[in-house]
This record gives C-alpha cells, sequence and structure tokens, in this order.
C-alpha cells in the first residue's frame, strides 16, 4: 500500500525550479533513501510534502490525502525532523519535546523517558547551550515518542555521534517492523544502505535513479579489482568499463553486467594473478551519477593515477 | 607566567576598534548631538527667565526629584542648569546600556560563540582579551565626555560656559566606565551572555531606583547608587568635581576586579550556578497560543511596566499643568483649545495619544514575532504539525490584541491613579480609561494591516515601523506645525476620539474596527496560501 507519493511534482522559486517532475512512492512498511548533493531539492521535497511549501505544479499525497489541503490531518499521523533544527533559546529541551508532541495532537508512546536515557540528552538545559546534535535528539526524541504511521527525516544523524547514530537506526528499524514507513534524505550513504529498501537519487530537482539498492546495482554493475603478470592494454577502450583506478599494483573498474563475460576473457590474455569482485557501494554509485557518467571515467582514471 | 597574561592587548584593541568602525562612533556622536541639540530646545522653549522659573517650580515636586534627581539651582534656573538637572540623568542611564552592550558583545557574547576560544589559542594572554575590551570602553568614554563637553560649550549659550560643560560630559563619561566595570563583572559572574546582560541591566535599573527612593527620603540611599554620585556633580551651578573622580575609582576598582575574576576562572564558566530548566513543559505552554504567550512574557512584563511608569510620570505632572502651562505660548500651541474644559482636561488626550502610539510598539512586536520565529525556521515546527495555519496566525493576534488592551489599561491606570493623587479636584477614573481605549480600534488597525503584510508581503512587514513613526510625528507634531486636517486622516490614530473634549465617536470606533477585521481576513487568506520559510 502506498503511504506516500509525488506525481511530477515541480517547484519553482521565482524562475529556478528546486523541482522538476520528482515522482517518488514510498509503501508501507518501507524505509526509503532519499539521497543527493546540497542544493538538489531534498529538503525543498519534503517540504512540500508537509505543506509547507505549496506545490507549483504536480500532486504530492500522503496516506492518499493532498499534502498542502489536507496538511493538519495528516500531520497526526507524520513526524517530521527538519534539517535545519532551531530551537527556542530560553525554553529547556524538556519543554520543547513536550510542546512538539503535544502539538501533533496528543497521540505519545509515553516513552518520552525510556528515549532521553537512549538519546542520552539532559532535558533540563536550555536550548541556547545544545550542540547540533543535542538539537537532532530534541527534535528525534519528539519524533519517535510520537505514534504515527509515516516519519519524515532530513538529514537526521548529521551532527551525531556514532554511538548516537546507531540508537537511530535501532528505532528507525523498530518503527519498520511495526510496519511503519520512513522516508530518510541522508548523506550518510552507509546508513542508507543499512537501512533502506528502496532509494532515490535527485539531483538539480530531477530523480536519476530509484529502485532497490540490489536493482541500481544490478544496473551498474560490477566492481573487478584485477592483478595482472603483464599490464593491461587498451582496458579504456574496452565497452562497459568505467572508473579505472590504479590501486597498488592492481586495477581497479566498474564492469556493465552485460559486459562481464566478455571483460573477463579479454583480460585473462594478461596473466591474471588475482581477481575481486564485489557489488558497487552506494558511494560509487551515488558519484557516478553525481559527477555524470562520461566525466567520472575521466577525472576517476586521470585524477588518481 | 604572569608577565604574559596581557600578551597582544594592543592587537586586540585594534580588533575591537575595527570590528566597532561604525557602532561606537554613532553611540559617541548620538550623545553629544543628543545633549546639544535638547539644550538648544531649552532655549527656544523657554524665551527667557520668567519661563524658566515656572519650569522649576514644577520640578519641586517629589515625582520629578524621583524621576532626574535632586533640583539644584531652581532658584536661579538658567539654561545650563536646566539641561544639566533635567538631562544628566537620563542621559547618564543610556550612557551606562552602551557600556553594558558593548562589554557584554565583546566577553561572555564572544565566548559563548567560541570567538574568545580561537582568540586564547593564539599566543594571546589569558586576561588580554578583558583589558583590552575595558581599555577601549576606558577610551571612548573619555572621548564621549570630551566630545559632549565641547559641543555644548560650542553653542555659545550664556550659562553653558567650558567648566560647567566639563563637568557633564565628564559626568556622563564616568558613569559610562563605572558600567563598563560593573557589565565586566556580571560578565565573569554569569553562567551565559543572556544572564550577564539581564544582570548588568538589572543592576543599572537598580541603581537608578536606589537612588530615586534615597532622593525623595533619605539622602544616605543614594551613596549607594552611582548614578547617586555623579549627580551630585551639579554642573554649571557648583562644579563639584569629586563626585566624578569618586566614580572613576570606582570604575577602576570595578574593572582590576573583573580581570581578577576572569584570571581564576575557566573559559565558558560562571561563578553563579547555572540553574537547571524544567525537565517537563507546564501545561500552559502546551498550545500554539501558550508558546507565543511564553516567548513574549519577559518582553510583555517589561513594557507593561514601562507603560505603567510612563503613565505614572506624566500622571505626577498633571498637578502642576496649569501653573506651568499659562506661561508657555508654545506648549498652548500644541493641544486644542476648547472652551469650558481646564488645561488639564485638554492635555489628556495628547498625553494618551503619545502613550497608545507608544503602547503600539510592543503591539505590533508581538504580532511580527511571527516572522522572526519563520526566519528562523522555528515556525517550521509549528506548522509541521496537526496545527493548521489560521491557529498559528490566530495565536500571534491574540496575543497583539491582549498586548494592546494591557497597555492601554496600564497607561490609563498609571496616569489616572497618580494624576489623581496630585490634583486638588479629582477626575473620574472611568474618563482617563476610556480616553486609553478609545484607541484601540485604531491598535486594531494597525495590526490588521500587520497582519495583511505577514500574509502577502512578509519581506515588507518592516514597514509597519515606518507609518508608525509617520503616525506619531503627524499625531505629535501635527497641531505645532499646523499640518492640513487630512494629513491627520492618513493615520488609524487620526479618527479616535479626543476624550474628555470631545464626545466619544462610535460610529469612527466601529468604523476602525470594521477596517480592522477585513484586513486581518485578508491576511488570514494570504497566509493559508503562501510558503512557510525565509
Amino acid at each position: 500500500m502506498t503511504v506516500l507519493r509525488t506525481i511530477d511534482l515541480t517547484k519553482k522559486f521565482g524562475d529556478f525550479a528546486a523541482l522538476d517532475g520528482v515522482n517518488i512512492e514510498v509503501g508501507e512498511g518501507e524505509i526509503y533513501g532519499f539521497i543527493g548533493p546540497n542544493g538538489a531539492g531534498k529538503s525543498t521535497t519534503l517540504r512540500v510534502l508537509l505543506g509547507i511549501l505549496k506545490a507549483t505544479d504536480g500532486r504530492a499525497e500522503i496516506f492518499g490525502k493532498d499534502s498542502w489541503k489536507d496538511a493538519v490531518e495528516i500531520h497526526k499521523r507524520v513526524a517530521y525532523v527538519p534539517g535545519d533544527i532551531s530551537l527556542w533559546p530560553n525554553l529547556t529541551g524538556g519543554e520543547v519535546i513536550d510542546l512538539f508532541v503535544k502539538l501533533r495532537g496528543g497521540n505519545n508512546l509515553d516513552r518520552r523517558q525510556e528515549l532521553i536515557q537512549k538519546f542520552d540528552l539532559d532535558p533540563t538545559k536550555k536550548c541556547r547551550t545544545y550542540s547540533k546534535g543535542n538539537r537532532q535528539k530534541v527534535a528525534l526524541i519528539a519524533a519517535f515518542s510520537s505514534d504515527v504511521d509515516l516519519y519524515v527525516l532530513d538529514e537526521p544523524t548529521s551532527g551525531l555521534d556514532p554511538l548516537m547514530e546507531r540508537v537511530f537506526q535501532e528505532y528507525a528499524m523498530e518503527a519498520k517492523k511495526q510496519g511503519k514507513s520512513i522516508l530518510l534524505s541522508s548523506h550518510i550513504l552507509s546508513e542508507v544502505e543499512k537501512l533502506c529498501d528502496k532509494v532515490a537519487i535527485i539531483r538539480e530537482g530531477k530523480i536519476i535513479e530509484t529502485g532497490t539498492l540490489k536493482e541500481l546495482r544490478h544496473l551498474t554493475g560490477t566492481i573487478l579489482l584485477v592483478e595482472t603478470k603483464e599490464p593491461i592494454a587498451g582496458l579504456e577502450e574496452l565497452k562497459g568499463v568505467s572508473g579505472i583506478q590504479q590501486k597498488g599494483s592492481a586495477l581497479s573498474f566498474q564492469v556493465e553486467t552485460s559486459e562481464v563475460d566478455h571483460v573477463i576473457r579479454y583480460i585473462s590474455r594478461f596473466g591474471v594473478s588475482r581477481i575481486e569482485s564485489s557489488p558497487p557501494t552506494l558511494e560509487e554509485l551515488f558519484m557516478r551519477h553525481y559527477e555524470g557518467t562520461g566525466k567520472a571515467v575521466e577525472s576517476g582514471a586521470g585524477g588518481e593515477s | 607566567m604572569t608577565r604574559h597574561l596581557f600578551d597582544g592587548t594592543g592587537t586586540l584593541i585594534r580588533f575591537v576598534l575595527r570590528r566597532d568602525r561604525l557602532r561606537l562612533p554613532i553611540w559617541l556622536v548620538s550623545f553629544a548631538a543628543v545633549s546639544a541639540i535638547i539644550a538648544l530646545a531649552f532655549v527656544g522653549l523657554y524665551q527667557n527667565q520668567e519661563e524658566r522659573q515656572a519650569m522649576a517650580e514644577t520640578m519641586r515636586n517629589p515625582a520629578m526629584t524621583a524621576m532626574v534627581g535632586p533640583g539644584y539651582g531652581l532658584d536661579n534656573y538658567t539654561v545650563g542648569a536646566m539641561t544639566a538637572h533635567e538631562m544628566l540623568l537620563m542621559t547618564a542611564v543610556v550612557v551606562g546600556l552602551m557600556s553594558i552592550l558593548l562589554v557584554t558583545r565583546h566577553t561572555r557574547t564572544d565566548e559563548e560563540d567560541g570567538r574568545i576560544e580561537m582568540v586564547r589559542s593564539l599566543p594571546v594572554g589569558r586576561l588580554s582579551n578583558l583589558l583590552s575590551i575595558l581599555l577601549v570602553l576606558t577610551g571612548a568614554n573619555i572621548v564621549l565626555a570630551l566630545l559632549t563637553a565641547f559641543s555644548l560649550t560650542a553653542l555659545g549659550i550664556d550659562s553653558v560656559d567650558l567648566e560647567g560643560s566639563l563637568v557633564y560630559g565628564a559626568a556622563l563619561g564616568a558613569t559610562g566606565m563605572v558600567f563598563a566595570g560593573i557589565a565586566a563583572v556580571c560578565a565573569q559572574l554569569s553562567p551565559n551572555a543572556r544572564t550577564a546582560l539581564g544582570l548588568s541591566i538589572t543592576v543599572l535599573l537598580l541603581a537608578y531606583m536606589i537612588r530615586a527612593i534615597g532622593d525623595v527620603t533619605n539622602e544616605t540611599l543614594s551613596w549607594f547608587s552611582p548614578l547617586g554620585w555623579i549627580l551630585r556633580s551639579e554642573a554649571y551651578v557648583n562644579n563639584y568635581w569629586w563626585p566624578i573622580l569618586l566614580t572613576v575609582a570606582g570604575a577602576v576598582l570595578l574593572m582590576a576586579l573583573a580581570l581578577y575574576l576572569n584570571s581564576i576562572r575557566d573559559l565558558g564558566s560562571g561563578f553563579l550556578p547555572s540553574r537547571a530548566g524544567k525537565a517537563n513543559a507546564s501545561r500552559s505552554l502546551l498550545s500554539p497560543f501558550g508558546l507565543v504567550f511564553r516567548l513574549q512574557r519577559t518582553g510583555l512584563i517589561a513594557w507593561a511596566v514601562g507603560l505603567l511608569l510612563i503613565g505614572a510620570s506624566y500622571g505626577s505632572v498633571l498637578g502642576d499643568l496649569e501653573l506651568f502651562f499659562e506661561d508657555i505660548d508654545l506648549m498652548q500651541q500644541m493641544i486644542v483649545q476648547a472652551e469650558g474644559f481646564s488645561l488639564t482636561e485638554q492635555f489628556i488626550p495628547v498625553l494618551m495619544a503619545v502613550m497608545a502610539i507608544l503602547g503600539t510598539i510592543p503591539v505590533l512586536l508581538a504580532v511580527l514575532k511571527l516572522k522572526t520565529e519563520e526566519k528562523n525556521d522555528r515556525l517550521e515546527h509549528v506548522v509541521s504539525r496537526s496545527v493548521s495555519r489560521n491557529h498559528v496566525m490566530g495565536s500571534y493576534l491574540g496575543m497583539s490584541v491582549l498586548t494592546g488592551f494591557i497597555m492601554l489599561s496600564l497607561a490609563a491606570l498609571g496616569l489616572g491613579l497618580v494624576g489623581n493623587a496630585m490634583m486638588d479636584e479629582q477626575l473620574s477614573l472611568g474618563m482617563y480609561y476610556g480616553s486609553a481605549m478609545a484607541y484601540l480600534p485604531a491598535m486594531l488597525a494597525m495590526i490588521g494591516l500587520a497582519v495583511v503584510l505577514l500574509g502577502w508581503a512578509p519581506n515588507l512587514a518592516s514597514a509597519m515601523w515606518l507609518y508608525l513613526a509617520f503616525s506619531f510625528f503627524v499625531i505629535y507634531l501635527g497641531g505645532l506645525f499646523q499640518f492640513p486636517e487630512w494629513v491627520g486622516k492618513l493615520t488609524p490614530f487620526g479618527y479616535v476620539s479626543e476624550i474628555p473634549i470631545e464626545e466619544m465617536n462610535y460610529l469612527n470606533a466601529v468604523m476602525l474596527t470594521v477596517v480592522a477585521v477585513i484586513l486581518t481576513a485578508i491576511g488570514f487568506v494570504g497566509f493559508n496560501r503562501r510558503d512557510i520559510g525565509r
């Protein structure tokens, strides 16, 4: 069942199109990773979905309702953690958590205390004294102590230490187990890789890749690490090979799935002494899209060697 | 080790001056300019010795003593004596405020934002930062003293001689130094910048109040306040230097104390314990309006006390008005001449207009707070939860209307209660209250306009301040400059009935309210349609 979706969502600020026909769809019990460079339109998408910004064109729906018109109704079942969290300097963290839970409509799970302990937050301190990580904890505690069906999280761990990051991941997984959905915008690709069922990559307001990690990897191909007795000649001219890098005495490169057989046959002529294959990491996927397919090959090969 | 405590102070002094290269000159020139303008204004307002003597008579009452300090030279109230007597204390309070703001900015605020840490990691002495800002402030206050003294002397007024001007300027400068020292000590005691600022300003207000009570009841008490000391300099009459030297000595001691405290304190900590706040929110906070109210509570209380005091201080002179006005033509031009009413009654609408427009400042602050919250990305927290846009805007609107009601009520109460206590014939409190409440519809219209801007053009919302300034100009000075009548109708305050000399015009009041409601509705529509964010 679809919990959240956008159809050709477009948002313009003056002439600038921050979002240009964005289509994403999050199903029930799914953790959906939303990745892309700074300024690509991640936060704008989330803000439109929450009815904070009004879409110029296209549709944004949560629970089948219009995210602008039915914002108040939708928000009773949605928890949102914004990217830049600014809190009221003269209120304490505890007060802000209570306020946030109450403003959602009071459907709290009564596990505030547990969350405060797990996230190791001092709720009696004024927000002015909180670091970025602590402000994020306040927002996360408020989010996870509400009983909602969808979490919309904008880079929720960018200020947390690795220990707290793990606490966050536990709660995210727990929510997923209970059939809840999460839309997670993130820069921390290892986290997305660990948590997410599906991923969408956004760049300059457009979704350029979407699907399960497995699908994306399949599309991209395999990473080969090869050490040969003789240097491999003419590798860059080979069809389906990209991202060639010298790694010590070995060469690392990416091969498109359809060309693997052909490439293996070719390199075997040079006397293979070591070969390792691995699926591309999300980072490699991301970098490929980020830098543009053609450019990635050139800069990867030329810059490193 | 100790040799290096002050390394790099010279460089830091230049750095402070560089950062304040606009701020500092603006402060200093303003003081010199305002002092000179007021002295000149006194020359213009009171044409001869008799008029000044009439003014001197109104000074002979406890309320004025509490406000501006004990009278001196009242038997021969020259322009110099008048300027120094009526202006020194008020100006000194603002000079003290300047010192407090500058010192806190360069000490605790810098410390809280992590800038001091950066500076300290360089080969710079541990006390250099504090010493540099104290030296800058000392220098600034000396410049302030000389600048004020010379600009007053340059006016060429007979009774404003060089020595008196030097005493006057030095009294201001000494006050600035003392409060620089106080702010520096408070910065060491407090756990954070906000507390440091709050503590310093509390000391300033206490100094004013202790002196006020002391001057009226028991002069010994005034000696506990630095503001009480400098008032004893009696510029242009007796020109005593010793109170100024005493004040400067006190300032130096305070500065030394601040340096000592700084040397035994860890960066980022204070000597006063930082109290733990509440772990849970009280019920009153847990609603959009609760949040809006909580964020503005302190400001509301401060403004409420302020309006009450202004009302009370106007009230304290009501009793002397008749005496005062008979002699001064200029003042008579400012108020409407009406048959069958006493001068006091004719003056009440003028006072009410001033207080109503002043009271509109917190009213606009309350509604425009929405924009501050939006700019700081905090409105997002509220609208992303199940709170409608109408509910959000409604909370700010409600706060604003409540503020307006409180401001007018307290202004009327202060004026009425103190005024009646000072006068032989009493006016009814209901009349005072009605006269103030007549301004509520005009306030509502101002709020409505602010809501329209917030809904449709939030970036233009600050234009409300210009409009308010325009309103003040037209209403307060309109009579003096003899503006044509239609100019007064360009502001909602121009449609308010001048009670008690006019009957309450209910039609106008209803019309203003209707306009306010329509404007507010238009603003709500806009707010429901627009993006939230910067």
